[in-house]
């Protein structure tokens, strides 16, 4: 047999299986079925516009907070973490190591319920405000490592023209290398967003009062008071509509810092 | 005694004994330089010879293992010097130019200005603005480095540390990473800040700049000066093996 037919004859076969896959799918599934759980238009309008002004708009105001505090957590993380002063070093990888290994769900978990027992303090903003802290602390660990990256990817060179001319090493950072190191940390720190986005899901177990729930929260309760899974698919819509966006612009600006190399 | 003359009488630089390691690899091995007030000393050598090392210890951008280095009679090995404010005087180029690629050329000529000096943003911009027409680029106060040549972006890192009002430049084989047709340009201004009494050492491979402009050629090999004087005499005449030798590759 030729190479070349031999090649057609694989790309093919691939085809064919794809077809297959789909084909089977299409018959074995129960469609009726299907639209009764999953596609129901009466559920959808009684939870609508709930979903949206509501849910939706806490998860992203979740989000929002939960990025803010673990980028600021995390600058001073990374800061700490290229320290001359060893202790804060010290200090800086045991934290990122002990919240990089802990699952989110955890942490949420324990700053909900345990850290209120254990030191008689609430966190402010009770239940979702304890899940907020959480996340920020667990998000924090990650986000202090990929400015650290940033901070180390930025030239030798840029510092060194900076205090050669008398800046000193604060003002170089904030001038000189901090600018760089975000402007090259904009795609993994998009990621983070969009993994943050996904992780306010995790907010359910600290149990959270109605006019909190995000859309996770809420379209489990509808799915429990209607006995009905659309609310699911509709949570799942809105969350792809908030993150499709984000992913595109990562792979864009990952286009672009390629080009630009 | 008048100050003025014991000001002339310091040296700009003066180095006495210096020792730099990296580990345990020596890469200078004890030595003794000056560089005098209005005075441009070229410092020429083949690669790991250390020049570019000395030349980085002058304003302590590498720590010194052993040794003294005064700059105006100052000394910057001392843990109680202001090294930033030391650092205002001496102005420094770079093989790589290390322009700030996220600021504008104008806002990298003035950022140093107000967070080093405290000067106000008119009067930075003013000395910017200044520098630039005289490196031959004040319509480009608004372009970004990464819109200019390398010979451009090089003349705008004279710029940025003239804006600082050194009393001396240090150069660091600053048309190394130029292409040959941008080289001229570069060489006009520095010849320029010759010309106008700036104290300058420099590192180069540019056997002509050092030649016509230089008032002394030192040559470093292995980490130790071999050889320095006037540059018809070193580059012309020279008496140790080791400049004979790479004279002969390099002219």
């Amino acid at each position: 047999m030729k190479p070349s037919t031999r090649r057609r004859l694989f790309q093919g076969s691939l085809y064919l299986v794809l077809v297959i896959a789909i084909v089977a799918l299409v018959f074995v599934a129960d469609w009726k079925t299907i639209k009764f759980y999953f596609l129901d238009m009466d559920v959808a309008k009684q939870v609508w516009p709930d979903i949206l002004v509501t849910a939706a708009k806490n998860t992203v105001v979740y989000t929002a907070i939960a990025f803010v505090g673990g980028l600021l957590l995390g600058l001073l993380l990374a800061l700490m973490k290229l320290s001359p002063v060893a202790p804060y070093r010290w200090l800086s990888t045991a934290y990122i190591e002990l919240f990089r290994g802990l699952p989110a769900l955890l942490v949420i978990f324990g700053m909900a319920y345990a850290v209120p027992i254990a030191f008689s303090w609430h966190p402010p903003g009770g239940s979702a405000g304890a899940g907020l802290l959480a996340l920020i602390l667990v998000s924090g660990a990650y986000i202090a490592e990929t400015i650290r990256a940033g901070i180390q990817a930025v030239p030798p060179g840029q510092r060194e023209a900076a205090r050669s001319l008398g800046m000193a090493p604060a003002w170089t950072m904030v001038s000189v290398v901090l600018p760089q190191a975000f402007r090259i940390i904009t795609p993994p720190l998009t990621n983070e967003l969009v993994i943050l986005i996904k992780d306010t899901s995790l907010l359910f177990i600290a149990g959270m009062a109605l006019g909190d729930r995000e859309l996770t929260t809420f379209a489990r309760d509808s799915l429990s008071q209607t006995a009905n899974a659309t609310p699911l698919i509709m949570a799942g819509l809105m969350y792809l509509i908030i993150t499709l966006p984000l992913t595109q612009l990562v792979a864009k600006l990952e286009r672009h810092q390629n080009r630009g190399r | 005694m008048n100050p003025r003359e014991s000001v002339s009488a310091t040296p700009a630089i003066e180095v006495r004994g210096l020792h730099k390691s990296f580990g345990d690899k020596e890469v200078l091995t004890g030595i003794d330089f000056h560089v005098d007030q209005g005075e441009v000393v070229c410092v020429i050598g083949p690669s790991g010879s250390g020049k570019s090392t000395l030349l980085r210890c002058v304003n302590r951008l590498e720590e010194p293992t052993e040794g003294t280095i005064l700059v105006e009679g100052i000394d910057i090995t001392d843990p109680e010097t202001d090294l930033d404010k030391v650092r205002t005087r001496i102005g420094m180029v770079f093989q790589q130019f290390n322009l700030f690629p996220h600021l504008n050329v104008l806002d990298n000529l003035t950022l140093a200005q107000r967070r080093a000096k405290k000067r106000g943003k008119d009067e930075a911009r003013r000395i910017a603005q200044g520098n630039l027409e005289k490196v031959g680029l004040g319509d480009r106060a608004d372009a970004f480095p990464s819109q200019l040549s390398g010979g451009q972006q090089q003349r705008v890192a004279i710029a940025r540390a003239l804006s600082m009002d050194p009393d001396m430049m240090l150069f660091d084989e600053p048309t190394s990473a130029l292409d040959p047709e941008l080289v001229g340009d570069v060489l006009a201004v520095m010849r320029q800040l010759a010309d106008e009494g700036m104290t300058m050492m420099v590192v180069t491979h540019e056997m002509g700049f050092a030649r016509e402009v230089g008032d002394r050629v030192v040559f470093m090999d292995g980490g130790v000066v071999v050889e320095q004087g006037k540059p018809e005499d070193v580059l012309g005449n020279p008496q140790h093996e080791r400049t004979q030798l790479f004279l002969s590759k390099v002219l």
